[in-house]
């Protein structure tokens, strides 16, 4: 018991908390701006990988680390934009294009990894985002040494929260965006165009979702490796259903999840390590999730139109 | 002020619309135009092309032919923002509101830039307060959509309008999901915007709505316009005509001959369903040849017997006997064995299943047995067969037997269930609100052959919360208070206001 309380007080804890958290956060506000259009975008996993790839090459090619996130975003959107001409306009199974999506990003991937680097055994490092310097931030005890240890992108992904839900709750915009998630025909006879909504929805999560891989591959790691993204992308679709499909929410449950798996891996080197097989830590975050989903949404509101294609002129 | 006074007050003109949808043509070469300040109703049967024709107008559908002008100038077809720039603003029979935003929020939809900084809620609170009053529609702007009641939320549609300056306000079937007292007020504001000049098109199939509110009525059937009457010059019985097209007659049955009795309920109870009323000692007797009326108040047992006859529920105690026999195993299935056809109260939820064809739901009840089912597998051929003899003789309006349902208006849906049941021969009847919402000479058609059926020697329970037709169709009336039934009054033996009295519950205690 006390290991545990001693391991909630250090400032590293904290600091892998906002680390773990931090691609979940891109890739759920991705997804949750997909979702609240009224598109379920299974992609997500694939679409990580890709990213995460993307970033790295990028940055391995001679780019900047910031071009590289671009890069990796454009590379996003430009499978969202596959994604969203298949299930927007073609209104073809958002779950087939989804699993789709997710297959084709992971194997080009792969393709473009042979292809560019034919005869690497072990994949290469670069240089990665390096935490800020906060002379100030560094002296509050925990809070402020778990804040300094985190690069720009974990910064940034806090902003895109903030961002998101500003548009979503206040601009023309996300209200447009809301509606077309909910009723479809509300967005259509105030002569808005669905499909511009939802397309646009689609392809700027799935940039969101290829950040957050290239999370992993710039600022957590180093270098890409196939297994890295590992179902996060999975995690990511459940975060949004926790969240209630709410930006705040689902910050929350990013954050929440981040803290068991940080906590189960600690946990693996105490005492309760030498008697408990360690694959039962690691289930401990996935378990404590699937307790928390069916906890927080059992009330939740689901988009009234999410997975319904629209074609104008239906009866 | 009429369409005589000149063209320069006509706001909005129709020229030559024709729609097909497959080989249904919804829209015939229909032309009018609409004055200042008028309110043309719109009246023609469910399936005569008056929805259609208003998508049109307003751009949800592009029109196989003909213009739209408003204020003179011809709209772009098939564009919702065109018909709104120009002034057009339509309240849809289903409501086009989203439910998980607020009333503010959904009257703000599409009326700025997408990529305006901010939604500029506190001019628009002030707008929609403003308007509110002015046109008396009290609805709370911060209030979910999804909370709203039926008449509120029609009220946020017609704000919307409003909120958009619309000069012509399109209203379809508007009145068929409110009370008396909400349609009152509805047109309590309809004649508000009247009087601040904006024009109405008020689509409805209910004549005394019509007569009511109405300044000029054009009249749609099967797709043409054909008739255009002020309507100071008319009355409903003329209106009706045009509308179905021949003389109308409310069917008068012939003296019954009853027979046999098919099914007795001897004290039976049913247990309550949540709020919903279970059966209490109920005694009945479905006799042969025989209309049995059931009367009452919504919510005071009818669903308790409908679902009783049909199956999905069993007695809690006493007995039920079929063809003297007592029933024990009492399934929706064993209900249909049984020669218990059943024409449901909800047509969309429990009569047909949406998506599936004409086909598919014709044989819905039928398709696991013979000539359907041979051996485990079904003949499509012979499914279609049945669903082709049901829409001829039936008379169901639609492109084809391979059609999903959906796409039918009520009255061809409701046309399509009663040739389900009735081509089953079955011996009992349930026909539980068999004309709820559906037009003049769809209830004449559905009643008439209720008799027939009656006439061939069907027992037929008749559960309507409409008096009149109690009345007008039954042989015999029983009236149904919190789960009770009353004592069988024969045609004519009670008046309206006895029946009423039962109905309020008084008189049971004294027949116990």
């Amino acid at each position: 018991m006390t290991e545990i309380v001693e391991i909630l007080l250090s400032a590293s804890f904290w600091a892998a908390v906002l680390r773990i958290a931090s691609p979940l956060i891109f890739a759920t506000m991705g997804e949750l701006i997909c979702e609240r259009a009224g598109v379920l975008n299974l992609g997500i996993e694939g679409i990580m990988v890709m990213g995460a790839f993307a970033g790295w090459m990028a940055v391995y090619a001679g780019l900047g680390l910031w071009p590289g996130v671009l890069f990796a975003l454009l590379a996003g959107m430009a499978f969202g934009a596959v994604h969203a001409v298949l299930t927007v306009p073609f209104g073809l199974s958002q779950h087939v294009v989804g699993l789709g999506i997710t297959l084709l990003a992971t194997s080009s991937t792969y393709y473009a990894y042979r292809l560019s680097l034919p005869e690497v055994t072990s994949p290469p490092r670069i240089e990665p985002f390096q935490p800020l310097e906060w002379p100030l931030l560094e002296r509050i005890p925990v809070v402020g040494e778990a804040l300094a240890a985190q690069t720009a992108l974990t910064w940034l992904a806090f902003a895109v929260v903030v961002v998101v839900a500003l548009v979503l709750y206040r601009t023309p915009l996300g209200l447009a965006l809301r509606a077309a998630g909910e009723n479809p025909q509300a967005v259509e006879s105030q002569g808005l165009s669905v499909t511009a909504i939802r397309m646009g929805a689609v392809i700027a999560g799935s940039g969101l979702m290829a950040v957050g891989g290239a999370f992993l591959t710039m600022s957590a790691f180093s270098s890409f490796f196939f297994e890295m993204v590992n179902g996060r992308g999975w995690i990511c679709i459940a975060l949004v259903v926790f969240g209630a499909w709410k930006p705040g929410k689902a910050l929350l449950g990013a954050l929440l999840f981040a803290g068991f798996d940080a906590l189960q891996i600690r946990l693996q080197q105490t005492g309760l390590g030498q008697i408990v097989p360690y694959q039962v830590f690691l289930m401990i975050p996935y378990v404590l999730s699937i307790l928390a989903l069916v906890l927080m949404s059992r009330r939740a509101e689901v988009p009234a139109a999410l997975m319904t294609p629209f074609n104008r002129g239906d009866r | 002020m009429t369409h005589e006074d000149g063209a320069q007050d006509t706001v909005l003109r129709l020229t030559g619309i024709t729609k097909r949808f497959g080989a249904l043509t919804a829209n015939d070469d229909i032309s009018f135009g609409l004055a200042r300040g008028e309110v043309v109703a719109l009246l023609g049967e469910n399936g005569a092309g008056k929805t259609t024709l208003m998508n049109i107008l307003f751009g949800h559908y592009t029109a196989d032919a003909g213009t739209v002008e408003v204020f003179g100038r011809a709209l772009p077809p098939g564009q919702p923002g065109a018909a709104l720039a120009a002034g057009v603003g339509m309240v849809h029979q289903h409501f086009t509101l989203a439910d998980n935003l607020t009333v503010l929020e959904n009257i703000l939809l599409g009326t700025r830039p997408l990529w305006a900084p901010g939604l500029g809620r506190a001019a628009a609170r002030q707008r929609v307060a403003q308007l509110s009053r002015d046109f008396g529609l009290a609805v709370h702007p911060d209030a979910r959509v999804g909370a709203l009641s039926v008449g509120e939320r029609q009220r946020v549609e017609i704000l919307k309008a409003l909120y958009r300056d619309a000069r012509i306000l399109i209203l379809d079937e508007p009145t068929a999901v409110l009370t008396p007292q909400e349609t009152e007020a509805l047109f309590e504001t309809l004649r508000r915007a009247v009087a601040q000049g904006l024009s109405v098109i008020f689509i409805s199939h209910k004549l005394h709505e019509v007569t009511a509110i109405s300044s000029r009525v054009l009249v749609l059937r099967h797709g043409r316009l054909v008739g255009e009457v002020a309507t100071a010059r008319t009355d409903r019985h003329r209106l009706a005509e045009m509308m179905v097209g021949a003389e109308i007659s409310a069917p008068a049955p012939s003296v019954a001959r009853p027979g046999a009795v098919l099914l007795e309920l001897d004290g039976v109870e049913t247990e309550a369903q949540g709020n919903a009323t279970g059966l209490r000692g109920v005694n009945l007797a479905l006799r042969a040849g025989q209309i049995t009326g059931l009367a009452g108040v919504s919510g005071n047992g009818q669903g308790a017997l409908a679902d009783l006859l049909s199956g999905l529920a069993a007695p809690s105690a006493g007995r039920m006997t079929l063809g003297g026999a007592e029933v024990a195993d009492w399934s929706p299935r064993a209900a249909v064995a049984a020669g218990i056809g059943r024409i449901p109260e909800d047509r969309h939820r429990t009569g047909t299943i949406a998506d599936f064809t004409l086909t598919e739901n014709a044989v819905l009840e039928s398709y696991a047995r013979q000539p359907v089912s041979r051996r485990g597998w079904m003949d499509r051929a012979e499914a279609r067969r049945r669903a082709e003899a049901i829409i001829a003789a039936y008379d169901v309006r639609c492109p084809g037997p391979e059609t999903r349902i959906r796409l039918l208006s009520g009255g061809n849906m409701q046309k399509l269930i009663l040739g389900r049941v009735l081509e089953a021969a079955p011996s009992i009847i349930l026909a539980n609100q068999p004309v709820r919402g559906l037009d003049i000479g769809a209830v004449t058609y559905v009643q008439e052959r209720l008799i027939a059926a009656r006439d061939a020697g069907a027992a037929v329970l008749l559960i309507s919360e409409d008096l009149d037709e109690v009345l007008a169709l039954s042989d015999e009336i029983r009236v149904i208070s919190e789960g009770r039934l009353s004592p069988a009054f024969p045609r004519g033996s009670r008046s309206p206001a006895e029946l009423g009295q039962w109905m309020a519950g008084h008189g049971f205690d004294d027949a116990a």
